[in-house]
């Protein structure tokens, strides 16, 4: 339910940068957008899912004060100042249905705008769920979110778009595990795989004046 | 197990204010192995120093081919109170396999104090064929601390498929992470020739630049070029990221943002502020 696009947490208005990338010539088929599905994975949606299993864990925990140090841990992450906007808006919505729909004292800890990870990850601690649960929720996000997207930025078959999100299963569930294993690492050992096109491409995008998607 | 021929080397360079408190000299500098180092003078335009002569400036030499597969080099710099570091490098450095293959690792940690500037412009880093190369960054400064680096990846020599190369630079301030990003690239680095990361770019760079100046507010995000942005991050600190076709635009991208960023950070010829800086002399002499 927390990763489903039609959750209420406003995540149907991002592509998750595949907008501009549509735009920029750079995805123009079914084959480049699995491609770009899976380096989103590897990199922006695995750190997502590392930070959301932490979020998960110390909650669980009831480990309030390493909560905000994880919340620095990940701006720094963030080197594009638009995508870190962006995750906090994210993060901001979810809170915000999550208040109405589960509400839990775990979430009074967070500020007013969180990072959507650090959400996600309360979130699946106020449910009940593991670190690894966490982490899949916010990786299946990070490419479902743009899969939906494609369909109304190129011309592509919507089953082939779902044959790729049923191909990045197995990669999911391989990432999340990871991604639950390094969570308990130090904080500042966090992994924080960097894609420059995205941080680029994001700062262009909120200055065109037609666009579809906010990010 | 480190291959047979793999080599370590383990270099320390530290800077310090004279008696006088008028310049910048160097308190340790010791060499190892690949990694030499020797008091330089500007050799080309440099950012927020150009022109300087009270500045201390080093440049770092390979002293080996490499660093080869199994090889281990580490360097710590210090930059001490209120003095200031010019740290540049001879030539770019290829990371190539070794005959045994295995990992090659290059470990750099800097610390600079109150007061002080670390102005660090490194060659690229090509990550060759074949290479399995680690470089780990870790940047540590106090918040009265001034910086400005730059750091150029090339995928490969030209027309050539890049190695494996893993990158981590960090930089806190005051103990706070200020830039923490990774950079994967090559055969093992799944999706990493996607769009949603390099895409075609055979060059990726960035330029990072702190200020205390900027503690209330950092320059506001530009987007400067097609292939680069500049970006505030969540400190006193802004990034210029870059992912090109190849390494001459990348320099000039990289440039340019340094040129948005505008005086002082805007990189002159040392030469040219030189004679400028000789002027003022001059002038207020008179």
């Amino acid at each position: 339910m927390l990763s489903d696009g039609r959750f209420p947490a406003g995540g149907y208005a991002h592509s998750g940068g595949l907008e501009p990338t549509v735009a920029a010539g750079r995805v123009s088929n079914a084959a480049e957008l699995e491609q770009f599905l899976v380096g989103r994975a590897e990199t922006a949606g695995f750190v997502a899912a590392v930070f959301a299993a932490a979020a998960c864990s110390m909650a669980s925990r009831g480990e309030t004060v390493a909560l905000a140090g994880l919340e620095a841990e990940l701006d720094a992450r963030f080197p594009s100042s638009e995508l870190r906007a962006v995750s906090r808006t994210l993060g901001r919505q979810l809170l915000r249905a999550m208040s109405t729909i589960h509400p839990h004292p775990y979430f009074s800890v967070l500020a007013a705008a969180p990072h959507q990870p650090m959400v996600m990850g309360i979130a699946a601690a106020a449910f009940g769920l593991d670190s690894r649960a966490a982490a899949l929720a916010i990786l299946h996000e990070s490419v479902a979110g743009p899969a939906a997207a494609a369909a109304k930025l190129m011309p592509v078959d919507p089953f082939e778009v779902h044959a790729a999100l049923a191909r990045a299963s197995a990669r999911l569930d391989r990432l999340s595990e990871a991604a639950a294993a390094q969570a308990e690492a130090p904080v500042c050992d966090f992994p924080s795989l960097g894609s420059p096109l995205m941080d680029i491409a994001a700062e262009h995008h909120k200055r065109r004046s037609t666009r579809l998607f906010a990010s | 197990m480190r291959p047979a021929g793999a080599m370590t080397a383990r270099a320390v360079l530290a800077t310090e204010l004279t008696a006088d408190g008028r310049s910048s000299r160097l308190s340790v500098l010791r060499s190892q192995g690949f990694l030499v180092l020797r008091p330089a003078n500007a050799s080309g335009p440099e950012p927020l120093v150009s022109g300087r002569r009270d500045v201390a400036r080093v440049a770092l030499a390979a002293g080996t081919a490499g660093p080869l597969g199994g090889d281990d080099f580490a360097l710590d710099v210090h930059v001490g109170p209120a003095s200031t570091l010019v740290l540049s490098e001879i030539s770019a450095m290829l990371v190539l396999p070794g005959s045994r293959g295995g990992r090659s690792r290059l470990r750099i940690t800097v610390r600079v104090d109150e007061n002080a500037t670390f102005v660090w412009i490194p060659k690229p880093v090509i990550a060759a064929r074949g290479c399995d190369h680690e470089q780990d960054v870790q940047i540590s400064l106090h918040r009265n601390a001034r910086m400005v680096m730059r750091e150029e990846t090339l995928l490969g020599r030209h027309r050539e498929a890049p190695g494996n190369l893993r990158t981590t630079l960090r930089i806190s301030c005051e103990g706070r992470p200020l830039y923490h990003q990774q950079l994967r690239v090559g055969p093992d680095a799944e999706g990493s020739g996607s769009a949603a990361v390099l895409g075609e770019s055979r060059a990726v760079g960035s330029v990072i630049a702190v200020d205390p100046a900027w503690t209330a507010a950092a320059p506001a995000a530009a987007a400067f070029h097609p292939d680069a942005v500049l970006t505030p991050l969540p400190g006193p600190g802004v990034l210029i990221s870059a992912a090109t076709r190849d390494s001459l635009q990348l320099r000039q991208v990289l440039d340019l943002g340094l040129e948005t960023l505008g005086a002082p950070w805007r990189p002159l010829a040392a030469g040219l502020n030189r004679d400028s800086a000789a002027g003022a002399q001059f002038k207020t002499a008179g």
